[in-house]
C-alpha cells in the first residue's frame, strides 16, 4: 500500500464521515440532545482533520478546525445547539463537503463563502451571537483561520532530534547544564522510564551522573512502586534549555525538574559533583540489532559505573511493581470487555466488496438461473408425468435457485438515505437564494434499492427537489397571506410496495396553477385550444418536452432542462412517474421504481412467431378483443372500446416491422399499457406464453441499441427474447416511427 | 526480537498510515479500530508500546488509557496519545487516564517512530 492508496481511502472515509456529520447535525436539528450524537458530529469532523493534515491539504485542516472548535463548545456544553447555531453549522457541512471534493479533484470552492463561514464559526465559539449570513465580509487576502488561542496557554513543544547519528557535539563547545531530575511515583506508573529518559538526555550533549540514594529505604520497607531514587545530571551541550526540558516533556508533570546553566566553566572537572559516566549499555542489549533508532552504540563504550546499575535497578523495580497482583481490578476490566462485546455484535459487522465482484456474482447468478430453467425445460420435456425423482429435485433446485438470486441481489440493495441527505443540503442552498423558508422532512431513509437506481435517482431528484422548491413553495409573505405557516414543508418518503421502492416528493406549496399551465401549453403548441383535458392530464402536462412554466427561466430550476428530462430518466430506470396536486394546498409526486435493475417481470408473448417479453409493470391488464369492440378509424388507425372508451390499438408485430400487413385483433391479445403522459394503449400481439421472471442482458453492451427494443433475455429452452420497450413502441404509434435503418426486419 | 506496537484509531485513513508507517519501521503491528477492541487485542498482542487516538466511538482513548492501566499485566506498557488537541486541557486529562507521551498530528512517520523510540528501550 503507497500513499496514492491511502490518500484514496482518505476520501472515501471522508465521504462517509460527510454523511455521519450531516445526519448528527440533522438529529441536533430535530432537537437530539444525546451526547453521543455531538459526539459523532464532533469525531466526523476531527476525522477529516487528521486525514488532512497527514495530507497536508492545508485548507481543508483550516476550515476543519475551526469548525472543530465551535463544535467542540457545543461539546462542553458552552455552546446551546440551537437553530441559528445548526443553520450555521449545516451550512459548514456543506463547504467542507466542498472542501473534501476540492482537494480529492479540484472542484470548486466559493471562497467568499468559506470566510464568511470561518467568522460565523469563530463568533458562536466566542459566545457572540450569529448574525444573517448576508453580511459576507470584503474579501481578505488569507482565511483568518490560524489555530485560536489556546485560553489555557499551552503550546506544544516541539522536539528535534536532527544530528543524532551525528558522532560530534565537540568536546570544547557548548554551556554546561545542571539538572535535578527527582521522578514521583506517577511517573513510573504512567509508563514512563527514568533510565529512558537519561538515555535521551545523554543523546544530546556529553553527560555525567550523580545518583541520590538517600531516600531509599531498606527493602523491608520498601514499596516496590514508590520512587526514591534521584539524580543530578551535568550536561555539556550546545542546545538550549528548552531543548533539554524537551527531553522531559512526557515526565514533565510527574516529577521535580530543576535545569539551570552552570557558571561558565572550561571543563567538567569543576563541578561540585563527582562525575560518574552513565552507561546506556544496559538499556539496548537486545533491541540494538531490530531497533529502527538510531544506534545508541557510542555511549556505550564507556565504563559501566555503580550509579548506572542503581538506576536499573529502581527501574526493574518499578516493572516488578507492574506486576502486582490486582485480581479484583482484572475482573472488572473482564466484565466490561463481555458487555461491550455483545454491544459491538449489536452494531453489526460489515465488510467493503469490490463492486465489479459483486457484479460478477449477480451475472453468474443470471447465467445459473437460466441453466436451471433450461435443465426443468428439457427434463419436463422427456418426463411427461413429472413424478420422477429427478422432477422433485429440480423442483428444489429451482427454490435455491431463485433464493440464491435474492440474496445476491440484496447485496447491492442500499438504503436511500445518502441520495436523501443530500437533497437536504439542496433545499438549504436553494431556499437561502431565493429567500424562503423550507423544512425537508425526510421518511424510510432506510428503505433499500439496488445501487445503480441509487445512482441514478440523485439526479431526477435533485431536479425536482430544486423545482419543488423554486416554483412549488410560496414566498413567506405569500404563505403567511394564505395563512400557511411561512415555513414551508418538503416532504420526501421512500417506501417498498409490492416489490417496488415508491418515492413520494410533496410540498405544501400553491400546486399547479391549472390555468396557467394550460395557457402555457396552448402557447407551445403542445395542445389544441379548445383541448378538453382533465385536471390529471393537465397536471401531467408539465412533463411534456419543451414545457416550463417559469416566465423566466431562472438561474435555480432552469439550468436548460425540464420535468420532461427527469420522466425521462424515472422511465430509463425502468419506472414511473407521477403528479397530483391541489390548488393552495400543494403537490405530490409519486415515483415507483424497480427494486433491481438485473431481473425483470416479465410476460412472454409470441409476435409473428417471435417470442417478445413485455415488462409486467408496464400492463394494466389484457383482453381478449372481439369483432364488435374494434373500430377502425381513419385509414391505419383502429381503435377497441374498453368500458365505454376508446383506446388505441398497436399492432406490435407491424410497428417492429416483424410483418407487413395488420394483424387481425380478433385473432390475437391486446395488452392494455400505460404509457408516458398517463395515456393508455392497448398492443397487439399473438399470444401470451406466460408469464416468467427473466434476468436482463444488455442489448447496447452486446450488440448494439435496437430502437423499440429495451434489452434481451435467454429464455429456458436457451433461445434468446427481447424485452420490448413499450413507451418507445407507444411513441412510434404516435407517428414517431422507429428508425427503419434499425428495425428488426433484418434480426427478426 | 521485533518490537510490538498496538494502534487504536478509529479513522481508516490512519490506521493504514500507522501502519505503513511502523511496518517500515520494523515493527509488528496490531491494530484496532476502537478502545473496545483495543483492549481485546491487547490480550494477544502483549505490545512493548501501544499508540492510541483519543476522539473514538464505543470507548475514547480516556477510557482505553484507564483500562490497559487497570490490566496488571499490562499497566507498565508505555502509551502514546495520536491526537490534533494541543490543548493542555486533553493532554492532562490523558495523562491524568495515564498516558505516557502523546504524539501531536498532523500525522509524521519520523515524529511517530521518534516518539515510539523515547518511550521504548
Amino acid at each position: 500500500m503507497d500513499m496514492n492508496e491511502i490518500k484514496e481511502i482518505f476520501f472515501q472515509e471522508c465521504e462517509e464521515q460527510l454523511a455521519e456529520l450531516e445526519s448528527g447535525l440533522l438529529k441536533l436539528n430535530d432537537g437530539d440532545r444525546d451526547p453521543e450524537t455531538v459526539n459523532a458530529v464532533f469525531r466526523a469532523v476531527h476525522s477529516i482533520k487528521g486525514g488532512a493534515g497527514a495530507f497536508g491539504l492545508d485548507d481543508l485542516v483550516a476550515f476543519a478546525h475551526v469548525f472543530e472548535t465551535t463544535l467542540d463548545c457545543v461539546r462542553s456544553n458552552k455552546l446551546e445547539p440551537n437553530q441559528d447555531v445548526l443553520k450555521v453549522m449545516l451550512k459548514s457541512a456543506d463547504v467542507l463537503a466542498d472542501l473534501t471534493n476540492a482537494a480529492r479533484d479540484g472542484g470548486y470552492v466559493d471562497e467568499s463563502r468559506s470566510r464568511a463561514l470561518v467568522k460565523e464559526l469563530e463568533a458562536l465559539a466566542n459566545g457572540e451571537v450569529p448574525v444573517a449570513s448576508a453580511e459576507a465580509p470584503k474579501a481578505q487576502p488569507k482565511p483568518a483561520v490560524a489555530a485560536p488561542t489556546d485560553d489555557s496557554g499551552f503550546q506544544p513543544i516541539p522536539f528535534n532530534f536532527d544530528g543524532f547519528d551525528e558522532d560530534e557535539t565537540p568536546a570544547d563547545a557548548g554551556q554546561v547544564y545542571e539538572i535535578s531530575f527527582k521522578p514521583r511515583r506517577d511517573l513510573y506508573s504512567k509508563g514512563n522510564e527514568a533510565a529512558l529518559l537519561l538515555r535521551d538526555l545523554s543523546r544530546i550533549g556529553e553527560m555525567s551522573i550523580n545518583c541520590d540514594l538517600e531516600s531509599l529505604p531498606d527493602l523491608d520497607k520498601l514499596d516496590p512502586e514508590e520512587s526514591y531514587v534521584s539524580w543530578m545530571i551535568s550536561l555539556r551541550t550546545t542546545r538550549s534549555e528548552d531543548e533539554i526540558r524537551a527531553v522531559f516533556e512526557f515526565a514533565e508533570w510527574d516529577c521535580d525538574l530543576e535545569v539551570r546553566a552552570a557558571e561558565a566553566s572550561p571543563s567538567g572537572e569543576e563541578l561540585p559533583m563527582v562525575p560518574v559516566p552513565f552507561d546506556l549499555s544496559i538499556l539496548n542489549d537486545d533491541a540494538s540489532a531490530e531497533a529502527p533508532a538510531p544506534s545508541p552504540t557510542r555511549d556505550a563504550a564507556e565504563t559501566p559505573a555503580a550509579a548506572a546499575e542503581t538506576a536499573t535497578e529502581a527501574s526493574k523495580m518499578a516493572a516488578a511493581a507492574a506486576r502486582v497482583e490486582r485480581k479484583e481490578s482484572a475482573a472488572a476490566t473482564a466484565a466490561a470487555a463481555a458487555a461491550s462485546n455483545t454491544a459491538a455484535a449489536a452494531a453489526g459487522q460489515t465488510i467493503r466488496v469490490d463492486l465489479d465482484r459483486v457484479d460478477r456474482l449477480i451475472n453468474l447468478v443470471g447465467e445459473l438461473v437460466i441453466n436451471q430453467a433450461m435443465l426443468s425445460q428439457s427434463v419436463i420435456e422427456n418426463d411427461t408425468t413429472g413424478t420422477s425423482s429427478i422432477n422433485m429435485g429440480l423442483e428444489e433446485l429451482q427454490q435455491l435457485t431463485r433464493e440464491i438470486q435474492d440474496s445476491v441481489m440484496a447485496i447491492r440493495a442500499q438504503p436511500v438515505k445518502p441520495v436523501f441527505q443530500r437533497m437536504s443540503r439542496i433545499v438549504r442552498e436553494v431556499a437561502d437564494m431565493v429567500g424562503k423558508s423550507i423544512r425537508l422532512v425526510t421518511e424510510g431513509e432506510n428503505t433499500e434499492v439496488d445501487k445503480t437506481v441509487i445512482d441514478k435517482l440523485a439526479e431526477p431528484l435533485t431536479h425536482m427537489i430544486r423545482n419543488a422548491v423554486d416554483h412549488g413553495i410560496e414566498t413567506p409573505e405569500k404563505r403567511e397571506a394564505a395563512g400557511k405557516d411561512p415555513e414551508g414543508t418538503i416532504k420526501l418518503t421512500a417506501k417498498h410496495r409490492s416489490g417496488r421502492i415508491v418515492i413520494e416528493l410533496v410540498d405544501d406549496g400553491a400546486g399547479i396553477n391549472r390555468e396557467r399551465v394550460r395557457q402555457k401549453a396552448i402557447d407551445n403548441d403542445l395542445i389544441a385550444a379548445d383541448a378538453n383535458l382533465t385536471d390529471e392530464e393537465i397536471d401531467n402536462l408539465i412533463f411534456a418536452p419543451g414545457f416550463s412554466t417559469a416566465d423566466k427561466i431562472s438561474d435555480i430550476s432552469g439550468r436548460g432542462v425540464g420535468m420532461d428530462v427527469v420522466k425521462r430518466s424515472i422511465q430509463a430506470l425502468g419506472g414511473r412517474i407521477s403528479i397530483s396536486s391541489r390548488p393552495g394546498q400543494g403537490s405530490t409526486f409519486t415515483m415507483s421504481l424497480p427494486l433491481t435493475l438485473a431481473v425483470l417481470d416479465g410476460m412472454v408473448v409470441t409476435v409473428a412467431g417471435q417470442t417478445l417479453v413485455v415488462p409486467l409493470t408496464a400492463i394494466v391488464e389484457t383482453l381478449q378483443p372481439e369483432a364488435a369492440a374494434v373500430h377502425s378509424f381513419g385509414a391505419n388507425q383502429r381503435l377497441i372500446s374498453i368500458r365505454n372508451s376508446f383506446c388505441p390499438l398497436v399492432d406490435v408485430g407491424r410497428i417492429l416491422n416483424f410483418r407487413s400487413t395488420q394483424a387481425n385483433p380478433v385473432e390475437g391479445v391486446a395488452l392494455l399499457v400505460e404509457s408516458e403522459g398517463g395515456g393508455q394503449r392497448a398492443l397487439m400481439v399473438d399470444a401470451i406464453q406466460g408469464q416468467r421472471q427473466v434476468v436482463i442482458k444488455s442489448l447496447e453492451a452486446n450488440y448494439t441499441h435496437v430502437p423499440g427494443i429495451a434489452a434481451a433475455t435467454i429464455l429456458g429452452d436457451g433461445r434468446v427474447a427481447l424485452i420490448l420497450d413499450v413507451d418507445a413502441v407507444v411513441a412510434a404509434s404516435r407517428g414517431q416511427s422507429l428508425k427503419p435503418e434499425m428495425s428488426l426486419a433484418a434480426t427478426g | 526480537m521485533k518490537k510490538k506496537v498496538l494502534t487504536v484509531d478509529d479513522s481508516r485513513t490512519i490506521r493504514n498510515m500507522l501502519l505503513v508507517t511502523l511496518n517500515n519501521a520494523g515493527f509488528e503491528t496490531f491494530q484496532a479500530e476502537d478502545g473496545v477492541e483495543g483492549l481485546e487485542v491487547l490480550e494477544g498482542a502483549n505490545p512493548d508500546v501501544i499508540v492510541t487516538d483519543i476522539n473514538m466511538p464505543r470507548l475514547d482513548g480516556f477510557g482505553f488509557i484507564e483500562g490497559v492501566r487497570r490490566n496488571e499485566k499490562y499497566r507498565a506498557v508505555p502509551i502514546l496519545v495520536l491526537t490534533t488537541e494541543s490543548d493542555a486541557e486533553k493532554k492532562n486529562r490523558a495523562r491524568q487516564a495515564g498516558a505516557t507521551g502523546w504524539i501531536v498530528k498532523p500525522f509524521d512517520p519520523a515524529k511517530l517512530i521518534d516518539a515510539i523510540e523515547r518511550v521504548t528501550a
